[in-house]
């Protein structure tokens, strides 16, 4: 069957993993096609890691680089968070893959629609 | 981070404001390419030293370097602060030379510009370790939910640092700034126009007050 790769990654697995084991993981992924699923995403200095080691590895012609959509962290805190001044409920669900596979149609808080296409 | 660690970093936070007051900070304008950065930063700078940052076009990725214009004054009615301001190339999580092609450019200009389009994203995010404040420049006209703009915020907010949204582009009569507000209601937004300079002297307010 010819299709697309989805591997979807549990919060437990992320847990385990260092950023940049995270980072290689990912970009790994994304070079060979696949949209790679995050249950508990990144945090919001992995992100910019992960911006940065993709721009490495652009190439003309070859990889233009990687779609990623994830939720805006929760607006909502708790008391103590706001007493602490830490950020909402932190990183969430995100999907990341090619650029020339993965589109976004539309997103919002707490609705992503994308669009998957073959290569 | 534990709590006791927490509270003693804020609590840092809160001193370092209260002694630093009245010295100049740092500050970066942020945003995806063709947002505004460098007509902001150059309206900025002109409005109160006479100068300019750099050179602004509509194709994507025109600043492809860091620009910190040092020492800028910003006065508003009440008050006076001093900036560094560092106008940053545009943030994105891809660069497809092809898209320069059909901006009109030569094979050779893009693959050379989507080369240095690269380096200049990578600038940007290593220039975030050392500000301390962010104007994040976003386009009224385009959807607010962008990695970019989720990642920049994301990293002002772990860090602890002020940001200021400067709702750009109000000029155009598709813009929607209330998208922005209503899309992260937890950080200031100024509507502006940087090309026509509508709304700038509430922003110079803005600035002035919420970086001191």
């Amino acid at each position: 069957m010819k299709g697309i790769q989805l591997d979807m990654i549990s919060k437990e697995k992320l847990d385990r993993l260092t950023s940049v084991e995270k980072i290689r993981m990912i970009l790994d992924g994304v070079e060979n096609g696949k949209i790679i699923v995050l249950e508990s995403g990144l945090t919001p200095q992995e992100e910019t890691k992960l911006i940065e080691a993709t721009m490495t590895k652009i190439t003309p012609g070859e990889f233009s680089g990687i779609e990623i959509e994830s939720y805006p962290s929760g607006a909502s805190q708790s008391w103590l968070n706001k007493l602490l001044k830490k950020p909402g409920s932190g990183s969430r669900l995100t999907m990341i893959g090619p650029a020339d596979q993965l589109k976004m149609i539309k997103r919002d808080r707490d609705v992503i629609s994308a669009l998957v296409s073959a290569r | 981070m534990g709590i006791i660690k927490r509270i003693r970093s804020n609590f840092s936070a809160a001193l370092n404001r209260i002694f630093k007051r009245g010295r100049t900070r740092r500050i970066g304008i942020y945003g995806p390419p063709n947002a505004g950065k460098t007509t902001l930063a150059n309206r900025i700078v002109r409005d109160f030293t006479g100068d300019v940052v750099g050179s602004v076009s509509n194709i994507p990725h025109e600043t492809r370097r860091a620009h910190r214009r040092e020492g800028v004054t910003i006065k508003s009615d009440n008050s006076a602060i001093t900036l560094d301001i560092v106008d940053t190339p545009g943030l994105a999580t891809k660069i497809d030379f092809q898209d320069f092609m059909k901006a009109g450019l030569s094979e050779d200009e893009s693959r050379r510009r989507a080369k240095e389009a690269t380096e200049g994203v990578i600038e940007a995010v290593r220039w975030l370790d050392d500000l301390e404040g962010v104007i994040l420049v976003m386009d009224a006209t385009e959807d607010p939910f962008t990695q970019v703009n989720v990642t920049v915020i994301g990293n002002m907010e772990a860090r602890n640092l002020p940001l200021l949204i400067a709702a750009n582009k109000i000029d155009l009569e598709n813009s929607a700034p209330s998208r922005i507000k209503s899309a992260f209601p937890q950080h200031p937004m100024v509507p502006i126009s940087a090309l026509n300079g509508d709304n700038i002297d509430i922003l110079y307010g803005k600035i002035a007050d919420h970086f001191r």
